[in-house]
């Protein structure tokens, strides 16, 4: 293949080229045209049914009504504080561990591998149906123990605990990509070994060597994770708690007009957390 | 054992917050009435259960081949063009768009589709119409078509245009040029791209929750929550997690087949 590769371009030939040109267009016009209608149609009509109603005319008045809807603020703060923890936690298990493995237990990869891939296998509803379950079981079994009050906290209403475990358990593949990626293009032996040479302890080789270097990494894996948890229903749900996307569905059967007006703004939020990264990467690499 | 120390928290955590739930889930499914058992496996087998696993896989295979043909079309449109801009927002709201399903995507289809929907009314759609087989595969492949451009696209990109020129100075035509040359480089990733559709499909319960479909098209996500919730009937719960079993199965199915065609894709891509 590469013994082909032309320095030059091939020159077309003639009866070919006007044919060629033309053709492709048309059907990239029609493929475009035709998924730019699928995509937009419904943005564009949902934003007008948040926007317009017979009685009324056309108002604004959902949105501001949506600040003052009981539940709206609650929601969204336990959402962006699961959220939070979600992040801390899920990078302070996986760098250090990634770090170990490719330092010094380069046999565990494998298995690092197949950890990480595991949570795809299952998906959210059934791993909630085990947490469920393990909760239910634990709280029979653990009830004469100390344990129980553990079990107790973990499930509190203020601050479930709980989501957060399932929830970092659901986005490790994802951060697992992300930082494996990022660890890639650095060669992390050699930057730990010479800052640990120079006397720097392992804290401070992890926060002002490793992390730094990561920066485009970390931040990418933060905001998916940030965009996968603001967005999430099954488990809080099923669970019987109340972050954002729950409440959205819990006022839409008395009040239509703010739900959809509600999932407008959570689009124009994981939009803008998305466009985020790739503004960051893209910065990087220019 | 201090070699090891720095991944130790990852590994117990997962043991825990991940094994304990797998196993409850295990030893539920296989446990009736306090004794073990196959029964709550056979009852997923049976009646209605087994009309919402057959609905969701087939829900699933239909979003799955038509979300790949048309996220290969629309990829192929985008990878073509010589506009850098369209290329750019292309990708990027579809890195957006896959990652939107959920709650937000269902009202947005009810607002637009449903029965007091914008545009349903401009139609004059009957009622009901979105909340139909073909209407929830319509909803699915708003995040389906994305994520098959995001799967896509690399591999599209990876099509040397020299192989092109190679085939056409041979004398090939384009359509031999597709078939031969370009359809084996791309098929590990347009398979790839098929099963990691009917995975997402198949896991999807938020958009059909949100949307009611329970009633018309019972999916076996829907039928999970309903029995763990006890709306059914109380005791179900070890039914509810005998259906994840069968779900968890179908996934890892799927993931067995994703993960070395994945692998192989990329072979041809460096």
């Amino acid at each position: 293949m590469t013994a082909l590769t032309p320095v030059a371009p091939v020159p077309e030939t003639v009866p070919v080229t006007p044919r060629r040109r033309g053709r492709p267009r048309l059907w990239r016009a029609v493929v475009l045209a035709l998924a730019a209608l699928y995509f937009l149609v419904p943005l564009a009509a949902s934003f007008w049914y948040t926007v317009h109603n017979e009685a009324t005319g056309l108002s604004f008045a959902p949105y501001a009504e949506l600040w003052a809807a009981e539940g709206f603020l609650p929601s969204l703060l336990l959402s962006f504080g699961l959220a939070l923890a979600t992040i801390v936690l899920v990078l302070l298990l996986t760098l250090p561990a990634m770090i170990t493995v490719r330092l010094a237990a380069p046999r565990l990869r494998p298995v690092m591998e197949v950890i990480c891939t595991l949570p795809l296998v299952v998906p959210p509803i059934t791993l909630v149906a085990g947490v469920g379950k393990s909760l239910q079981a634990g709280g029979e079994v653990l009830a004469p123990t100390p344990f129980w009050a553990t079990l107790i906290a973990l499930q509190d209403q203020d601050f479930p605990l709980v989501l957060v475990f399932v929830y970092v358990i659901l986005v490790l593949p994802f951060v697992y990509r992300s930082l494996d990626a990022g660890l890639r293009t650095m060669d992390v032996r050699t930057l730990v070994e010479a800052a640990r040479n120079l006397g720097a302890s392992w804290p401070h080789v992890m926060l002002r060597v490793i992390v730094p270097n990561l920066r485009t990494a970390l931040a990418g894996a933060a905001f998916l994770t940030l965009a996968l948890v603001l967005g999430e229903y099954t488990v809080a749900s099923i669970l019987g708690y109340q972050p954002f996307a729950v409440w959205i569905v819990t006022i839409s059967g008395a009040k239509g007009q703010l739900s959809v007006a509600a999932s407008v703004l959570s689009l124009l939020l994981t939009w803008l957390l998305l466009l985020t990264i790739s503004g960051g990467s893209r910065d990087r690499s220019a | 054992m201090r070699r090891i120390l720095g991944a130790l928290p990852l590994l117990v955590f997962v043991a825990l917050a991940f094994g304990i739930p797998a196993v409850a889930m295990v030893a539920g499914a296989f446990t009736v009435e306090g004794s073990p058992g196959f029964g709550n496996l056979a009852l997923t087998l049976r009646g209605g259960y087994l009309t919402a696993l057959g609905n969701s896989v087939k829900l699933s295979a239909v979003v799955a081949l038509l979300g790949s043909v048309l996220g290969t079309f629309l990829a192929q449109a985008v990878v073509t063009s010589r506009s850098r801009a369209l290329r750019e927002a292309v990708l990027t709201a579809s890195g957006v768009l896959a990652n939107f399903g959920g709650v937000p995507l269902a009202f947005f289809w009810v607002a637009t589709l449903g029965n007091s929907g914008v545009v349903s009314g401009l139609l004059g759609l009957p009622s009901g119409s979105l909340f139909t087989f073909w209407g929830l595969a319509l909803v699915y492949l708003y995040f389906s078509v994305p994520l098959m451009v995001l799967v896509i696209a690399p591999a599209l990109d990876g099509l040397r245009p020299q192989w092109r020129e190679a085939a056409a100075n041979n004398g090939a035509t384009a359509w031999q040029y597709w078939r031969y040359v370009a359809l084996p480089v791309l098929t590990p990733g347009l398979l790839g791209g098929v099963v990691l559709l009917f995975g997402s499909a198949f896991a999807a319960y938020a958009t059909a929750s949100a949307m009611g479909a329970g009633t018309v098209l019972p999916l076996v996500t829907l039928k999970i929550a309903a029995a763990l919730s006890g709306d059914v009937q109380t005791g179900f719960e070890n039914v509810g997690l005998a259906l994840s079993l069968d779900m968890v199965l179908v996934a890892a199915l799927v993931m067995a087949v994703y993960l070395p065609l994945q692998r192989r894709s990329t072979r041809w891509l460096q």
